[in-house]
């Protein structure tokens, strides 16, 4: 009998839940019943609530296991799981596994599917045909096509990532340098540690597109230091990419050079701002810088510099290999593509959702998440991480897209969405948003640094019990009056957007904060 | 011959000779070989790059990562971001500083007075539809409980 395939992720949500203990577990029992066993350590489905998510490849296609513990494999091997036999852990085939099948995955296409970093698996999947595409075409028409794909910015800003590269192809330098921002700091976030983890390769063939196209020949990828397995992974890949000539002197046989290095994080969420990541890419306090310049201009070192998000270079290989158009199509008004949304918090099936812009929140919660973690009434989410404003239930049928969330006061950001329940208080919510701002300020400019510390103060007193010296309106007036400084006055998005949090839960749910009538003001 | 912190620093340098904008991969070399990074070695660290000593001492205290002092044997870190604070890490943190002997304020952590367990608050470890979650000694652990924790604290050992 030939060995039998089975897939275990090495994704860091699954290696959390026991995903070695697993592994182990089943090489050692295959060992002991004598059944040769081929164990593939893949990326996660990003079915996080079925980790660890253990596979097994048949005649009619991948059968799911989960969520799977040591403790199940002998059972599960006795059920029949090598031949995918019923058991009450199995969910069938996993492509036809409802959360799967509604989603739309362009850039998740192989996410699960493949070893991360196996080259030969990679290629066998697409991997590299947006490259050797590019390395077809002029650099300017490389350009086009990103410019006709629609792709804006995934990090939170959505700026159109053409136009970035454009600027930075048109500049005069002897060095250029591409620069991924993988600091991904928001809670509720992690499709760009599935991406390091799960498709590393991805990333890699993005950046080495974008360095085609506007001729820089050096790029760095700044990972948080809380993601150590994707800073493993990652560096595995860009060595293994190098020894094939993916990446080097003389990328692919181009006769074009692009070196890629992997630095690390120290843990400052402003850092995520990319003049801020700039400074400490250069070993510097991460201070966010004045602009202009654009670092499309004097970035990195002070040469042009393009900085995208892990999801905005991800999304590049496809478009150069299916066509603008193949991504275009997806999409809605001037949102083109699709959104690796990701589901997180207080929520019952929690994952990875890649779905074209224009689905609502209350199908993503709901039609795909299942409700509440804890069976609770869901009172609110968190759209687009620590910066995005509290959503109430009469803005959940919106359409996610960017303009129409922009209407509301709301943003879309890096797509990440924090569920809560009833329970939730949406005054310490709001605390809390601007003690994290007072703890991750940089310091550079007044209303963030000092504004933040006033807010946690000035809630404090609106929390506090009546007394002839706090009076509540007063007070919730300061709030108002301290929030627009800082939205207006802050050198960057950190204080320019921490009362985004604080206001939605201000003006949506008063309650919580011991206000009597609704004040309905837009956030 | 033990290798002393200034002989470590001083091959950590030599790693790093001609890498522009290396003090962070220095810095992080430096605290994984020793555990932390001592006042000490500050000013060699400067002289190998040719910055001031308040350069690298700013760069040290500026990033939460980053330790001037040594920690406890054991690193126990909790997510305290809004992900895990909707599925209770509030309270699993305080958990944890009862438990462990530790008490943490805004952003900063503590050790215990034996000396045996290091507490840090951390801002996402990105496992944000498994929470909560926490690091112990380097390994992740999702969907945390109190009882959970106090088994994985136990198995540290006593002695340890």
């Amino acid at each position: 009998m030939s060995a039998v395939t089975v897939y275990v992720p090495r994704d860091s949500a699954a290696l959390a839940v026991g995903a070695d203990e697993v592994a182990a577990a089943l090489q050692a029992e295959c060992a002991r019943r004598g059944i040769a066993l081929n164990l593939v350590r893949n990326g996660s489905r990003g079915m996080f609530w079925l980790e660890t998510l253990v596979e097994v490849a048949t005649a009619q296609g991948r059968i799911a296991y989960g969520p799977v513990e040591a403790d199940d494999v002998p059972a599960l091997l006795d059920a029949g799981l090598l031949v995918g036999s019923p058991h009450a852990l199995c969910h069938g085939l996993t492509d036809q596994i409802p959360y799967l099948a509604k989603q739309e995955r362009l850039t998740f296409a192989r996410m699960g599917i493949t070893d991360p970093v196996s080259l030969a698996d990679y290629e066998a999947h697409e991997g590299y045909a947006g490259l050797r595409a590019a390395l077809a075409l002029k650099p300017e028409a490389i350009v086009q096509q990103v410019l006709d794909s629609g792709l804006r910015g995934r990090g939170g800003a959505a700026f159109p990532t053409g136009i970035k590269w454009k600027t930075v192809a048109a500049a005069q330098a002897a060095q250029k340098y591409i620069v991924c921002n993988a600091d991904e700091g928001d809670s509720g976030t992690f499709s760009d540690r599935m991406t390091m983890e799960g498709d590393p390769f991805m990333l890699i063939e993005g950046m080495t597109i974008a360095a085609m196209a506007v001729g820089a020949t050096r790029g760095y990828v700044y990972i948080r230091s809380e993601y150590p397995d994707a800073i493993a992974t990652m560096n595995e890949a860009v060595a293994r990419a190098t020894a094939a000539g993916h990446l080097g002197d003389n990328v692919l046989g181009s006769g074009r050079a692009f070196q890629l290095t992997i630095r690390k994080a120290a843990g400052a969420y402003v850092c995520g701002e990319e003049t801020a990541m700039l400074e400490s890419l250069e070993g510097k306090r991460g201070i966010v810088r004045a602009k202009p310049p654009l670092p499309a201009i004097e970035g990195l070192f002070g040469q042009p510099t393009v900085i995208n998000n892990v999801i905005s270079f991800a999304s590049v290989p496809l478009i150069l290999a299916r066509g603008a158009t193949f991504y275009r199509d997806y999409g809605v008004g001037r949102s083109r593509g699709t959104l690796p949304m990701q589901l997180a918090g207080n929520i019952k099936h929690g994952g990875l959702v890649e779905k074209a812009f224009g689905v609502t929140l209350r199908e993503l919660m709901f039609d795909f998440g299942g409700g509440s973690a804890t069976g609770r009434p869901i009172k609110t989410a968190q759209v687009g991480g620590p910066l995005g404003t509290y959503l109430p239930e009469s803005q959940w049928d919106l359409p996610l897209d960017y303009e129409a969330y922009a209407a509301v006061g709301a943003v879309v950001g890096h797509g990440g969405i924090v569920v809560h329940d009833d329970s939730a208080d949406l005054s310490k919510l709001a605390r809390y948003a601007m003690e994290f701002c007072a703890i991750e300020s940089c310091g550079k400019c007044t209303p963030c640094r000092i504004g933040s510390t006033r807010g946690v103060e000035v809630i404090d007193k609106i929390m506090a019990p009546p007394s002839p010296k706090h009076n509540k309106p007063q007070q919730v007036q300061l709030l108002r009056d301290l929030c627009d400084t800082m939205v207006n006055g802050s050198l960057c998005a950190m204080g320019g957007m921490t009362p985004y949090p604080v206001l939605s839960a201000l003006n949506h749910f008063p309650q919580d904060f011991g206000l009597a009538n609704p004040d309905r003001q837009a956030a | 011959m033990n290798p002393t912190p200034a002989s470590v620093t001083q091959a950590v340098l030599a790693r790093h000779a001609t890498e522009p904008g290396a003090l962070l991969p220095i810095l992080h070399e430096v605290q994984d070989a020793l555990g932390h990074i001592p006042r000490d070695v500050v000013p060699q660290i400067a002289e190998g790059l040719n910055l001031s000593r308040a350069e690298v001492h700013g760069v040290v205290t500026y990033y939460h990562h980053f330790r001037s002092e040594a920690p406890g044997r054991h690193i126990v870190q909790v997510c305290r971001a809004e992900a895990c604070q909707s599925m209770g890490s509030d309270a699993l943190m305080a958990h944890a500083e009862h438990t462990l002997g530790c008490h943490t304020h805004g952003g900063h952590g503590s050790t215990s007075a034996d000396g045996r367990y290091t507490l840090n608050p951390v801002y996402c470890l990105g496992l944000c539809a498994s929470s909560p979650a926490v690091v112990i000694d380097d390994k992740l652990h999702a969907r945390m409980t109190p009882a959970k924790f106090d088994k994985l604290v136990n198995a540290l050992g006593a002695d340890a």
